[in-house]
């Protein structure tokens, strides 16, 4: 701390902060010196719990890492635990995961659109936002029950197959989001406001983002072209076709249009999904992993002991540890799973892409002034439950 | 100078034109409190404990139940009838610890728990929110008053299933 500059702490409780971030900043008059998050504030000992779960019980804790993409964060662990596992999916959950997935990223982005306009000053859009993402929660809801903590993946599959009337109900969302997102468009891409208080806010180059460890759109943002779905395809990623949008400055504003231009991606990817969902098992019918379905159980005695047996016991990986990523819509997130032969884990660590992402905030906020931060932030896109697990 | 006039004649009225056609179009706002919200068919809301049609409660206090609960929200304790049918003594659900994961729905073998679509339920006293046998069987005994007064038929099987002997081999 030198003479002139002053210390301002900002959060944990600020609107701005999108949850319970704190960040302490060293400031000489208005420009930042230094920019410090502070994290902790929303530990909730997830990944301690999980250890004294069984590995089906486990699922429900890692929706309430990540709330704004649930789905993502199921795919993640399920998909750890299958690679452990070896475990055939069957392709028509895999189709559904993907679908399930890509509406998640949608959804994740609507939210960060909306937020990060809001605290910009556009206030119109948090509203159109949340008004399709309300669309979005509720096909969570038709598949699910639940609109946010889904819990729907499983180990070898899904929890039970999509009820009658989903691709109707897809096709919707697939009919009106490309009007919906042109709109958002209209209103800030050429807007001069925006533009002042985006472009050139917050940058990073390719080999900083590279050397920080950034992934998703802010890694994508300053021109690197890396996404797992096209680097290291899982469940099925290889069977469509989409591009992998990239910006050029790796400032707010292309962070910005690589979002806007991945649900474009997104809703394309659900596009093809859709059309070749195939038909036939939801869940692998391998009994030692997933239970019977529920009509055989009430018939038969042997299906109803293995019924018993799953619930019950669950299953029991092998011993070893395995690690497994995937592109969940704020970037990298990946679930490092230690397994001493038992039905719990030994050890579940996450890589949550928040986490990482914003241990660069100084980078992004040096030089920059206090205004500039709160755009910075919002163009990172956090969810603090991921962050502190 | 061509930035600003860009910005007054193109930029701002396309971005207003979006705000003005929204404002003459019908409203997407749900009025919750006024209108009863809308849930699809799967959504988990407050459980209960459902009955054959002759009155019985289906719960034979297996225990697959709270064994499944990843939060530990099912406590109960079995009792035998004279006739040595097993039947749940204590059943309760403690809704605060409760997080509607459905997996008790779903280990339950005998179709006895179910989670309905009830989500107003406060109340200014923690007591309140451990629900036992009673109250959840009362839970049942009000929506089936409402599935028989709309006419709907009922989703789960009425009679007990007899089991094949011998029990089918599966793989």
């Amino acid at each position: 701390m030198g003479d002139k500059t002053m210390i301002l702490n900002i959060g944990p409780q600020h609107p701005a902060t999108h949850g319970v971030l704190r960040i302490q900043i060293e400031l000489d008059g208005e420009v930042i010196v230094n920019a410090k998050p502070i994290v902790g504030y929303l530990h909730t000992g997830i990944e301690k719990t999980m250890e004294s779960k069984t590995y089906t019980q486990a699922l429900t804790m890692t929706d309430r890492m990540d709330y704004l993409a649930p789905m993502s964060n199921n795919l993640v662990y399920v998909m750890a635990v299958e690679k452990l596992m070896q475990v055939d999916v069957p392709l028509r959950a895999q189709y559904l995961r993907v679908i399930l997935t890509e509406l998640t990223r949608i959804n994740s982005h609507l939210v960060w659109l909306g937020t990060h306009a809001t605290d910009i000053g556009a206030m119109t859009l948090f509203l159109y936002c949340f008004r399709e993402r309300e669309k979005i929660l509720k096909i969570y809801e038709f598949v699910s029950g639940v609109r946010m903590m889904s819990s729907y993946f499983r180990v070898g599959g899904l929890a039970k197959d999509v009820p009658v009337g989903f691709d109707k109900r897809i096709k919707e969302i697939l009919d009106i989001m490309p009007n919906k997102i042109n709109e958002y468009e209209d209103l800030l891409t050429e807007n001069r406001i925006w533009k002042n208080r985006t472009v050139g806010v917050g940058k990073i180059s390719g080999e900083e983002a590279i050397k920080s460890g950034l992934s998703g759109p802010l890694l994508r943002g300053s021109g690197v072209n890396w996404d797992i779905r096209k680097a290291n395809p899982y469940s099925c990623y290889d069977h469509f076709e989409f591009d992998v949008p990239l910006g050029k400055n790796g400032d707010t504003y292309d962070r910005y249009k690589c979002r806007i231009e991945e649900m474009r991606q997104s809703l394309r990817i659900i596009r093809q999904a859709l059309e070749g969902l195939p038909e036939g098992p939801y869940i692998t019918e391998d009994r030692k992993i997933a239970p019977p379905p529920k009509e055989e159980v009430l018939k038969g005695m042997e299906q109803l002991i293995h019924h018993f047996k799953i619930w019950v016991d669950g299953f029991c990986p092998p011993e070893g540890d395995v690690y497994h990523s995937i592109e969940s819509p704020k970037g990298e997130i990946g679930c490092y799973l230690v397994s001493d032969g038992t039905k719990r884990p030994y050890r579940v660590h996450f890589r949550p892409p928040s986490f990482v992402n914003i241990s660069a905030l100084n980078k992004l906020a040096k030089g920059r002034m206090i205004s500039d931060l709160i755009a910075i932030i919002g163009s990172v896109d956090i969810v603090l439950g991921e962050i502190d697990r | 100078m061509w930035e600003m006039i860009k910005s007054i004649f193109f930029a701002i009225p396309r971005g207003l034109s979006v705000t003005f056609k929204y404002f003459l179009k019908k409203k997407v706002t749900v009025k919750y409190p006024d209108a009863p919200p809308v849930f699809e068919d799967r959504y988990r809301g407050l459980h209960y404990l459902t009955r054959y049609p002759d009155g019985k409660e289906r719960c034979v206090c297996c225990g697959l139940c709270a064994v499944a609960c990843p939060a530990d929200a099912i406590y109960m304790e079995p009792a035998e009838t004279e006739k040595g049918e097993r039947y749940a003594k204590v059943f309760e659900i403690n809704e605060l610890r409760c997080i509607f994961c459905g997996y008790c729905e779903e280990a339950c073998p005998e179709e006895a728990i179910f989670l309905g679509h009830e989500f107003e339920f406060s109340s200014g006293d923690r007591g309140d929110f451990i629900y036992t046998k009673e109250m959840l069987l009362a839970n049942f005994d009000k929506i089936e008053k409402d599935r028989v007064a709309k006419n709907i038929k009922p989703f789960i099987r009425q009679e007990k299933y007899q089991f094949k002997k011998p029990a089918d081999p599966i793989h």
